[in-house]
């Protein structure tokens, strides 16, 4: 499938993207990270949280929705 | 009460509500981007008691988004102007000022006063504190934090929902993530962001459904988009770490090492940080060594003599024998502006099995 990844707070300044798309066999969000890890390796630093289908889901969670959202926490205030 | 005759003849507030309002007592944390709008909403909704913690004096940088403040308030505490400028707003509620940082010492003790928290902060330690400390007072926080042009808002710990450790488990090394200060911030954001932390506030005081707990929302001042995300409450199993905090709070006047909250990491994840220096705490006496893995050798003893000799651009990974003298040892560190440190968890023991495994 093809899937939509948008990028949010720093993660879209350092992979230097808010969005793109990227074709993805099958799998877990974990097998995702390590398809997005190998693409740009400097997320692999980085803390941050994956979304799909308007949801915080965890590595062993099933990609099935074409749009996921990467979000990491912001500090400031 | 013609101060708040456009609440009261809102069906969903009236006197009743109002007088919830009064009765309500609120801390904000941090009067900064964030707290200026939220306490001046507050004190205008007639919020009847607010705390302001702060310990911040107002720079020319802040006046671009903190509008509780002005020119002629440069160099004075953030707290105390904050308050004066409240009760010119409404002086029939109570303005409780503390100029002093929230530490691990003050805060459950400062939280218990209080029905509501909020995180109006600029920096991780601070918000991880904020979250432990209330999750452990049993108070709702309002969270809300900015980067450069975006912004996010959730409710936190509010009826046994989700807290921030259920979104995001670990702190973050001390700098990964800049501040304002340091990435600059689109000055009405924290206006924006504040303010629906406020209107979070009021409806949590009123009692209104939809509070957002258990999500989070988020919204982009350069695009005008927003979204919001649910977040699901984690298992014990996954917040044990706020059982071992929990543990560390209690201990405190024993153990007053964690003021600022050490950032740990599995053998795995420490052996695939590029550019790391292992360092063992232990006494040079003690066993098993570490003969796997290659590493330096500094007992906790000796560290704040030895901390000009350790290479600060490294990361660095401390480890000891259970993971408790090096989390003493990364805080140490920390302290002394090495910002990337971690403290291994479950020490030599972990180092072993994963050689016993990966050899």
């Amino acid at each position: 499938m093809t899937l939509k990844i948008k990028y949010f707070g720093m993660l879209a300044e350092i992979t230097q993207c808010e969005e793109e798309t990227l074709s993805f066999s099958k799998g877990t969000a974990a097998d995702l990270l390590k398809v997005l890890f190998e693409k740009h390796p400097i997320l692999e630093e980085k803390e941050f949280q994956i979304a799909q289908n308007q949801t915080f889901i965890s590595n062993d969670s099933i990609i099935s929705n074409a749009e996921i959202v990467l979000l990491p926490p912001f500090a400031g205030g | 009460m013609n101060r708040y005759s456009r609440h009261i003849i809102l069906e969903e507030i009236g006197a009743h509500g109002q007088k919830k309002l009064n009765q309500a007592k609120v801390l904000v944390v941090g009067a900064g981007g964030l707290g200026c709008p939220v306490l001046q909403y507050l004190a205008a909704a007639g919020v009847g008691t607010i705390g302001i913690i702060d310990h911040d004096v107002v720079e020319e940088s802040n006046l671009q988004r903190q509008i509780l403040y002005g020119t002629s308030n440069l160099g004075q505490s953030k707290a105390i102007v904050a308050k004066q400028r409240l009760l010119d707003l409404n002086d029939t509620i109570i303005i409780e000022a503390f100029v002093e940082m929230l530490t691990h010492k003050n805060a459950i003790s400062h939280f218990l006063n209080y029905d509501i928290i909020v995180d109006g902060t600029d920096n991780f330690a601070t918000r991880y504190l904020i979250n432990d400390a209330a999750v452990i007072a049993n108070k709702p926080v309002v969270y809300g934090a900015i980067y450069k042009f975006e912004g996010q808002v959730s409710v936190f710990n509010y009826k046994n929902g989700p807290n921030y450790r259920c979104l995001f488990p670990n702190p973050p090394s001390k700098n990964d993530i800049p501040n304002c200060a340091e990435v600059g911030v689109l000055g009405v954001l924290p206006g924006i962001i504040g303010s629906m932390q406020a209107n979070e506030v009021l409806k949590i005081i009123l009692g209104f459904k939809n509070v957002l707990s258990g999500k989070l929302f988020c919204y982009n001042s350069k695009t005008t988009k927003s979204f919001t995300i649910s977040i699901e409450k984690q298992s014990n199993t996954k917040l044990k770490d706020i059982e071992k905090i929990k543990t560390n709070f209690q201990n405190q006047s024993i153990d007053q090492i964690c003021d600022t909250i050490v950032a740990k990491t599995t053998i795995e994840d420490a052996i695939k940080k590029k550019n790391s220096l292992f360092i063992d705490v232990r006494e040079s006496h003690e066993l098993p060594k570490a003969e796997h893995l290659v590493h330096t050798n500094i007992p906790l003893s000796l560290l704040e003599n030895e901390l000009s000799s350790i290479d600060k651009t490294k990361t660095i990974i401390l480890f000891c024998q259970s993971g408790i003298r090096s989390a003493t040892a990364a805080s140490i560190m920390l302290k002394h502006n090495f910002t990337n440190c971690y403290s291994l968890e479950n020490g030599i023991e972990a180092i072993q099995n994963y050689f016993k495994i990966n050899a």
